[in-house]
């Protein structure tokens, strides 16, 4: 029988806690996002148009990452890098194993909105005389980064709600002051309970705002 | 300090059969949870929908590792005893039923409405439809994304390390600590991780360019 009685109150009273982590969540996510993109870009560029070797180093890079747990991946950076004398903080390793994480995933995604682009498109563009700029800006990355905009934003909640485990080496963050938490009120329950709504919300708002973004991107203005 | 040696390398590989029977455990539970979901997003009454739509918001939207947490500490309140086999399992097949029926129901809706209404025009009912004409053909598209998911599956299960379920992460993790060789052990974890997935992704890959040149030769659509 249910003889146990639920006791929110001590989660709520350190609920500013929770809120902090929450706030170190997004900005560790943000952040691996902006390293991650700058990679994807990089890695998608070389994959179409570098060299051959590079085109194969990216192509191991992005096999590797995708077929291999995070949990490993953020093992790896910080218990196995310090070993060949490249030591980070928990916060760093964090940081560098979701952006390396998000480069492999996005940069497929990337090439896969460039390579959607019409070849005659391109040509057309260049026989009505506009610039390698212009074909670049107006009809390879606009329509590629529509194409691609709702895949690379559900990567992005993915990435929000992988974050969860760099707790796993007590990196700042949500799950993480979850984790003190729960080990100072001994209320596990009412604390994950309330964390997973944290995180419900978070993911709901962010899909909320790439959504309007979308529509403020793309659509305005058309019927 | 243990050599990293044969014995070793045997644990962590002899824990792939729990890495194993989590997957297949959660994708044989979960797939029927799937299929549930999925009826249950196209079936006519509106409750029944906005039911399934909350369990895949709620599961969609919230990281693996809480909702393994809440199994493990909150069944133990109503009075269950669980184990960490018994939280992952739970966790893991609720987790998948959400994903699978989620992929389901999109290959459901991809078939088009005159599918119905022809079906509807040979007298069948509701579910002589759904499971002699839709059913059919919805399970063609939806081979390669499931295939996709049980990579996501796989490496899903790395997170059950964290409630302390002994499968290939943990025991990298314990033979890490006695070994305190963690590249070796992290690389060997790793490398297990893409034998299990690369052949799955790329099954997955060859199944979804395949699909999209049948469906492309058969029924053109303006994108």
């Amino acid at each position: 029988m249910i003889s146990y009685t639920f006791q929110f109150g001590a989660v709520f009273a350190a609920f500013d806690t929770l809120l902090l982590g929450a706030w170190l969540t997004i900005r560790l996510t943000a952040l691996s996002v902006l390293l991650g993109l700058a990679i994807a870009v990089l890695c998608a560029y070389a994959r179409m148009n570098g060299p051959r070797w590079a085109g194969l180093l990216v192509r191991v890079y992005v096999e590797l990452i995708r077929n291999t747990p995070l949990l490993v991946q953020l093992f790896f950076v910080f218990f196995a890098l310090p070993m060949a004398g490249v030591r980070f903080t928990p916060d760093e390793a964090a940081l560098l194993t979701m952006a390396t994480n998000l480069g492999a995933y996005a940069s497929e995604i990337l090439r896969a909105g460039v390579e959607a682009v019409p070849r005659a498109q391109i040509e057309a563009g260049e026989a009505l005389g506009l610039r390698p700029v212009q074909v670049f800006r107006f009809i390879i990355f606009r329509p590629a980064l529509r194409t691609v905009f709702p895949a690379l934003a559900s990567q992005f909640v993915l990435l929000l709600l992988g974050s969860a485990v760099v707790s796993a080496v007590s990196a700042e963050e949500l799950t993480s002051a979850a984790n003190v938490l729960q080990s100072r009120t001994f209320r596990a329950f009412e604390v994950y309970a309330v964390v997973l709504g944290i995180y419900l919300v978070m993911a709901t708002l962010f899909r909320l705002a790439f959504r309007v973004a979308y529509h403020a991107l793309f659509e305005r203005g058309r019927a | 300090m243990r050599p990293f040696g044969p014995t070793e390398l045997f644990f962590i590989i002899a824990a792939l059969r729990w890495t194993a029977a989590l997957s297949l455990g959660a994708l044989l539970l979960g797939g029927i949870g799937g299929v549930l979901v999925a009826v249950a997003r196209v079936q006519p009454a509106r409750w029944l929908r906005w039911i399934a739509i909350g369990f895949i918001e709620l599961f969609q939207d919230t990281p693996l590792l809480l909702q393994l947490f809440v199994a493990f500490f909150g069944l133990g309140i109503i009075g269950i005893n669980v184990d960490a086999w018994t939280a992952a399992m739970i966790a893991l097949s609720l987790h998948t039923a959400a994903f699978l029926g989620e992929i389901w129901r999109g290959s459901l809706e991809a078939i088009p409405a005159t599918q119905w209404e022809a079906s509807r025009a040979l007298s069948l009912t509701w579910v002589q439809t759904l499971r002699l004409v839709i059913m059919p053909q919805a399970a063609r598209i939806s081979v390669a994304p499931t295939v996709g998911f049980l990579v996501q599956l796989i490496k899903g299960t790395s997170v059950t390390a964290l409630i302390g379920f002994l499968e290939i992460t943990r025991a990298g993790q314990l033979v890490s600590n006695v070994t305190l060789q963690p590249f070796t052990v992290y690389s060997v974890v790793a490398g297990l991780y893409v034998l299990l997935c690369w052949p799955l992704s790329f099954a997955s890959q060859r199944l979804e360019s395949r699909l999209s040149i049948s469906t492309r030769r058969t029924e053109p659509r303006a994108a």
